[in-house]
């Protein structure tokens, strides 16, 4: 299997924003803090292979967000992203 | 009881599982099959959302995967469609173990993203490889029930006319194959992967309206690339990638 086929998008990662937040966040749009690129969370490159999932900037493939879960516990790291605006 | 439409913002409430009877079961290819759902506690969908699945073993393992909803928001039931893979961990239970009658726990429904409601209006172009037509067509059946004047059309590329999905159903629908590996005898339509001058052949002479692309990850980017080649503004190609983690 090469790498190509494990990279999904935004969409594949809306059931596990559910579980942590009340808006839609795959509609929400974020900006990339390495390139500036503002993309909504749906259209987000999403590596889902890796121990958690790894969200990755369209443009320019840098990390935006890792997120991991054990149990009832999750782990957020956005240090990727500079803003997100969620629609309410 | 009829499934309410849920149009425009959707109030979210948490995500819970919950568990459906499985009220009918389609042959739809000998890789495909789509299972009818009868989820009593739906609070109805928008074209191009999917479920999440999760199995769990009797030792309490549990593999979750998730499934495009094939039903449109208008359906009595909910529908989705399944591609056996088989390798896959959940696919073969789904397409293989499970019988009419059976529970099956699913939660959704899930994404906002790669959704379309007919107030959007079109023209549509969808673009759909093997099982990536699934939510492409619960967006045509919506069409088809609220708002058959918006333009549409289908670009479907399968490997084979036995592996279309839905090939009855989608005689009603303006629908362009590409079969790529085995043509029937006397085909004239495409037989090649989707390309640049095949989408300008198919898509909208002046590449408006909104475009939809599904299928494997390779498929879904040398199309939504050609789409921005052939026109259409980047924002309006909206794009859903799957692959081997869906099985």
């Amino acid at each position: 299997m090469e790498e190509q086929d494990l990279k999904l998008d935004g969409n594949s990662a809306a059931g596990l924003f559910r579980e942590l937040f009340s808006f839609e966040l795959t509609t929400a749009r974020g900006r990339c803090d390495n390139c500036g690129a503002v993309a909504e969370v749906g259209a987000v490159l999403v590596f889902a292979n890796a121990p958690g999932s790894v969200l990755r900037c369209p443009q320019c493939e840098s990390v935006l967000m890792r997120i991991a879960k054990n149990g009832e516990r999750y782990w957020l790291d956005v240090r990727g992203i500079t803003w997100l605006e969620i629609q309410a | 009881m009829a499934r309410a439409a849920v149009l425009g913002r959707l109030v979210l409430t948490p995500i819970r599982w919950q568990l459906c009877d499985v009220a009918e079961l389609i042959d739809e290819t000998p890789q495909v099959k789509t299972i009818i759902l009868d989820a009593p506690d739906w609070p109805g969908h928008r074209a191009g959302q999917h479920v999440d699945v999760r199995l769990t073993a009797e030792d309490g393992y549990q593999a979750q995967r998730s499934y495009s909803i094939a039903s449109a928001p208008e359906d009595e039931l909910l529908a989705i469609t399944v591609e056996k893979l088989d390798d896959g961990e959940v696919s073969p239970y789904l397409a293989e173990e499970l019988r009419v009658g059976d529970k099956l726990e699913l939660r959704g429904p899930i994404g906002g993203y790669f959704v379309w409601d007919a107030q959007q209006g079109g023209p549509l172009l969808l673009v759909g490889g093997g099982s990536g037509v699934v939510p492409l067509v619960s967006m045509l059946r919506h069409r088809a029930a609220v708002a058959p004047s918006v333009p549409a059309r289908l670009l479907y590329s399968a490997r084979s006319l036995d592996d279309v999905i839905y090939r009855a159903e989608l005689d009603g629908f303006d629908v362009v194959y590409t079969l790529t590996r085995e043509q029937p005898a006397g085909w004239t339509g495409f037989a090649r992967r989707v390309d640049d001058a095949m989408l300008r052949e198919v898509a909208d002479p002046n590449a408006e309206g909104l475009a939809y692309v599904c299928g494997p990850t390779r498929f879904v980017e040398a199309v939504a690339d050609g789409l921005v080649g052939v026109g259409y503004a980047p924002e309006n190609v909206r794009t859903e990638r799957f692959g081997p983690t869906g099985g």
